[in-house]
């Protein structure tokens, strides 16, 4: 047996251009399903392998590739997906967000907004918005043929009724150029408008399920709603407690077992861009939270968290999340 | 935080170093060749060219070594390793009938041309673990025939002289069978895309499906029509000649299931056919999936569609194993940006609640009183 060669990028190029031909399809039809003969990947199904398959379609070699998961570039798969592009096909990677050509995410959407020329691919594991709704594909493609959404509205309706407000918290769906519904992906709801006119080409793939689908830079991306019951966002009560960032989504890291907690920023690029930027006196945690220091090198998050310890805005430790006027900054 | 990204990639090193430690296991206990899982655990090596749909034992037997022996981790190397290989055609179809066969039943027969023949079937052992098997001892070769080979007809031509059955498709010259490897899968399916789709499904979810229509599911009272494993030439046409060619031999298990059918609107009565092809030996896997093809075609026979098998849009979509234990197991990968927002609602309902209660118990303290 010959040791295996691979083509650039993984992918064979007559496999690159029949996802491109879907993806152009795709683009021309915002928020539309397009089915792709979707191959097998070398990492598993539910792994990416719609976004890693986008992405090796569009990559060139100039291309520079931010892979990230949770919105972090520290988690193991994506640091698995970055490593297999370095390997098959040998491009620039970056963690950061403005120099990074090609975006691939799965579940977040960087807090910095994008710009002309660069591509977000979201990994998407259930592309269909109605699929809970009506388990069958036949079924789901007519709803969307005729334009019959009556059912999702329904849902929403029932659970302002059961609830008093909408009981979806990510894969919020939304409309796209007022037409085809959409599932953005299990995104949280926090980053639904980051989708709407962004200057970014933003490209869906979802392997096992075979579907691409896009939106085009300034396409119309609105979150269904009610007009008494107006799409809203998650908010935090508190900034980042490493970066000071407000308005932004957070993680929230659990300290202790006796309801200790912290919230940080999910986007690790973005917290560690403001640390860097932010003068020392300003940051929280200050040395001690392993920026500035030339000794990082065995800084983890915790020890951050540990050392930021008695800095005010930086813990909690009352086992509830921060509630609104507790210790602001 | 840029520390932390190193430290995610010396984890993942670490583990796979880890996992290729334990994947060697004791270093005083040989290491396993390709050759002795391919000849010893032949049966696995054929499930993962069967579900991998990759003829090719050696890398099989690579990739049950490489995936500690299991199986369906094997197929999905397989698979992923198949995918990337250049497409040159479709080869001509198979003639199962000129099988050289070395195992052949019917159960709707007792005895039809080319006979019964058991061949190397566990079916009349007794299950009782054989410590001799421990050691490496002597083992006879099996009997060979001397007479030469008798043509062996299929279960098909047999019943066809009566109209009792129905009839093989012919299959249209200008009709390519579909591939499901190079077209998005979009429903209905037509019965060669869900047979190709069946041939690599897993063996356990077809065989659950196929055990349900036996008990009441979309009965389908089912007889095993003919069951025979053995060799069969491949044929590819060569332009350049004008004829066809053979490239190579490839060891099948084929299976034709005949079904009671009473007739309906569309149909005359008459016996149906579930049929089940799959590489290697692979009866139980061949069995199953002529049980579900037969299941399948409800709709084009007519019959009311009452139950899962029968659901083309249930069994296609779920019966391969390699996307369905990806996404299962994707639920390892971390979720809590999404855990975060639940999170949150969840809080604010408990607190919603708590608020109601909280309103509600004064009144009916009052009431109780």
């Amino acid at each position: 047996m010959n040791a295996p060669t691979y083509n650039f990028a993984y992918l064979d190029e007559q496999t690159k251009r029949m996802i491109r031909r879907a993806i152009l399809k795709a683009v021309a039809i915002p928020g539309y399903q397009v089915p792709f003969a979707s191959r097998e990947m070398p990492m598993p199904y539910g792994w990416g392998t719609g976004g890693v398959q986008v992405t090796a379609a569009i990559l060139g070699p100039d291309d520079v590739l931010k892979v990230i998961d949770q919105g972090a570039d520290d988690t193991t798969n994506a640091v698995s997906i970055r490593k297999f592009f370095q390997r098959v096909a040998g491009v620039e990677t970056t963690t950061s967000t403005p120099e990074a050509t090609i975006i691939q995410t799965r579940h977040r959407i960087p807090e910095l907004p994008l710009h002309e020329g660069q591509i977000l691919v979201y990994q998407v594991p259930i592309p269909e918005p109605l699929r809970f709704l009506e388990s069958r594909e036949t079924e789901t493609r007519k709803m969307h043929a005729l334009e019959e959404y009556g059912l999702m509205h329904v849902k929403l309706y029932e659970d302002i009724a059961r609830n008093g407000h909408i009981a979806t918290t990510y894969a919020y769906p939304v409309k796209v150029e007022g037409r085809y519904v959409m599932d953005p992906s299990p995104t949280p709801k926090f980053d639904n408008p980051k989708m709407h006119m962004s200057a970014a080409l933003q490209l869906f793939g979802a392997g096992r399920e075979k579907r691409i689908y896009a939106l085009p830079p300034h396409t119309e991306v609105i979150s269904l709603d009610f007009e008494d019951h107006p799409f809203e966002v998650q908010r935090f009560d508190k900034p980042c407690a490493l970066c000071g960032a407000e308005n932004v989504y957070l993680d929230e890291v659990v300290l202790d077992d006796r309801g200790g907690r912290m919230f940080v920023c999910s986007d690790t690029d973005h917290c560690e861009t403001r640390r860097q930027s932010l003068p020392l006196e300003g940051r929280v945690g200050g040395e001690a939270a392993g920026v500035g220091s030339s000794k990082t090198s065995a800084t983890s998050i915790f020890d951050a968290v540990v050392h930021a310890e008695g800095t005010p805005p930086g813990r909690t430790s009352s086992g509830h999340p921060p509630l609104k006027g507790e210790g602001s900054r | 935080m840029y520390v932390a990204v190193k430290g995610g990639e010396a984890a993942i090193d670490n583990a796979h170093r880890l996992l290729a430690d334990r994947r060697r296991g004791d270093r005083s206990v040989p290491a396993l060749t390709l050759d002795q899982i391919a000849e010893q655990l032949a049966l696995g090596v054929d499930r993962v060219m069967s579900e991998g749909s990759l003829y090719d034992r050696r890398l099989a037997a690579l990739a049950i070594k490489q995936a500690r022996g299991d199986l369906i981790e094997a197929i999905f190397l397989v698979r992923a390793y198949r995918t990337t290989l250049p497409r040159f055609g479709c080869s001509e179809p198979v003639d199962t009938s000129a099988m050289m066969v070395e195992r052949r039943i019917s159960a709707c027969y007792k005895d039809l041309p080319g006979g019964q023949l058991l061949g190397p079937t566990f079916d009349y052992t007794h299950r009782l673990l054989d410590e001799e098997l421990d050691g490496d001892a002597e083992v006879e070769p099996g009997h060979q025939r001397a007479d030469a080979h008798e043509p062996v007809s299929r279960i098909a031509d047999i019943l066809g002289g009566e109209g009792l059955i129905e009839e093989d498709l012919e299959q249209s010259p200008l009709e390519e069978p579909g591939d499901i490897n190079q077209t998005p899968m979009e429903f209905p399916l037509s019965r060669a895309m869900r047979l190709q789709s069946l041939s690599r499904g897993d063996e356990g979810f077809l065989l659950a499906l196929g055990y349900s229509t036996q008990r009441g599911y979309a009965r389908s009272h089912p007889f095993a029509g003919e069951i025979r494993i053995g060799e069969v030439e491949v044929e590819v046409f060569s332009p350049e000649l004008g004829f066809a060619v053979p490239v190579g031999r490839v060891q099948l298990t084929e299976c034709q299931m005949v079904n009671q059918f009473k007739g309906s609107a569309k149909a005359a009565p008459q016996f149906t056919r579930g049929y089940g092809l799959v590489f290697g030996q692979s009866e139980r896997k061949a069995m199953a999936m002529a049980l579900c093809d037969r299941a399948l075609r409800a709709e084009e026979l007519g019959e009311d569609i009452v139950a899962p098998p029968q659901d083309q849009e249930f069994v296609i979509s779920h019966c391969d194993n390699v996307q369905a234990t990806g996404f299962v197991e994707h639920l390892k990968l971390p979720h809590y940006v999404d855990f975060q927002a639940e999170l949150g609602l969840v809080r604010a309902m408990r607190a919603e609640h708590a608020e109601r209660q909280a309103e509600s118990l004064p009144d009916m303290k009052e009431a109780a009183e």
